[in-house]
C-alpha cells in the first residue's frame, strides 16, 4: 500500500477549468548506485512508471529513472470534465502495480 | 566614474536577485550543432530515434544554485497551444554527469491542456540538465539549464 498525497489546484474546479494535479508518493527510490559501509550495493528499487487515468482516458504518463528524487513529486495539468475518480497506477521494480484513486469534484 | 556607478548598480542588482532566493533561472537554448556528452546523446537518441534537435520551444526553470542534489525542483513547460492538432506529445529530462543520463519521460494525454511538469530530481554533480520535447508537427526541441550544487546525490544520502 503506497502512501500518497494528491491535491488539486483549485480543489473544486468548474467544468472545463484547467486543474493542476500535484502528486507525491512515499518511496525511497533506491537508485542502485548506493553502497553500504562494506561496499555492497543496495539493489535498485524504484517506482518506474506512473499512469494517470480520468474520464475514460489516460491523462498523463511518466517513466521514471533512479534520478527521480525520493518520494517522487510530479505535478501536471488536466481539464476538469466531470466529477469522478482520477486513478494513479504506479509500477515498481518488482513488477507490482499499485493504484490509488483521488476523487475529482467538478462544480 | 560612470563605470564605477554602473558596476555598483550591477552589484546591487545581483544582491537583490540573490536575496530574493530562487528567482535565478538558467535558460540556455543550446546553439545549433551543440554537442552532448556521448552517454547523454545516446539516451536522447533512444528517445528521439535520432531525429534532429532544434533549440528552444521549452521553458525550463531550475534554481541555478542548489544546496543539495538529492532533491532539485524542476519545472518544464513546452511552448504549445495544446489544441487537438497542435500539441506537445512528450517531454523528457536528461543529465550529463549522473550515473545514468535518463531522468524521466512524461507523456501528455490527448486532452492535456498544458505541456507542463513540475518534479524533483537527483543530481550527482553540478551540470547541465537537458529537456527534450516532441511536438505533433514531428519536431524535436531541446533546452538546457545549468545547475550548480554543493552536496551531490545518488552516491551518498
Amino acid at each position: 500500500m503506497l502512501r500518497t498525497i494528491i491535491r488539486f489546484v483549485p480543489p473544486k474546479p468548474k467544468k472545463g477549468d484547467i486543474v493542476e494535479v500535484r502528486s507525491r508518493v512515499q518511496h525511497a527510490m533506491e537508485t542502485g548506485h548506493r553502497r553500504d559501509e562494506r561496499g555492497k550495493v543496495f539493489p535498485r528499487d524504484i517506482l518506474h512508471r506512473m499512469v494517470v487515468t480520468y474520464a475514460g482516458e489516460t491523462v498523463f504518463e511518466a517513466e521514471m529513472h533512479p534520478a527521480m528524487a525520493a518520494n517522487p513529486y510530479i505535478a501536471f495539468h488536466m481539464r476538469a470534465k466531470e466529477s469522478g475518480p482520477l486513478v494513479f497506477a504506479w509500477t515498481g521494480d518488482d513488477g507490482k502495480v499499485e493504484t490509488v484513486t483521488a476523487n475529482v469534484v467538478v462544480e | 566614474m560612470s563605470e564605477a556607478i554602473q558596476l555598483r548598480g550591477t552589484r546591487r542588482a545581483l544582491l537583490a536577485a540573490a536575496s530574493a532566493g530562487l528567482v535565478a533561472v538558467a535558460l540556455r537554448p543550446l546553439p545549433a550543432g551543440a554537442t552532448f556528452p556521448d552517454p547523454t546523446l545516446a539516451a536522447i537518441n533512444k528517445v528521439t530515434g535520432g531525429a534532429p534537435l532544434k533549440p528552444g520551444r521549452i521553458r525550463v526553470e531550475i534554481p541555478t544554485l542548489v544546496e543539495s542534489g538529492s532533491s532539485v525542483s524542476v519545472e518544464a513547460e513546452a511552448e504549445s497551444p495544446m489544441t487537438a492538432t497542435e500539441r506537445c506529445i512528450s517531454l523528457h529530462l536528461f543529465t550529463e554527469k549522473n550515473p545514468q543520463p535518463e531522468v524521466a519521460s512524461f507523456k501528455f494525454g490527448p486532452s492535456c491542456p498544458r505541456a507542463r511538469v513540475d518534479t524533483r530530481i537527483r543530481l550527482a554533480a553540478s551540470q547541465f540538465v537537458h529537456a527534450v520535447a516532441e511536438f505533433s508537427d514531428g519536431a524535436w526541441h531541446t533546452v538546457s539549464a545549468e545547475v550548480i550544487i554543493t552536496i551531490a546525490a545518488c552516491l551518498e544520502d
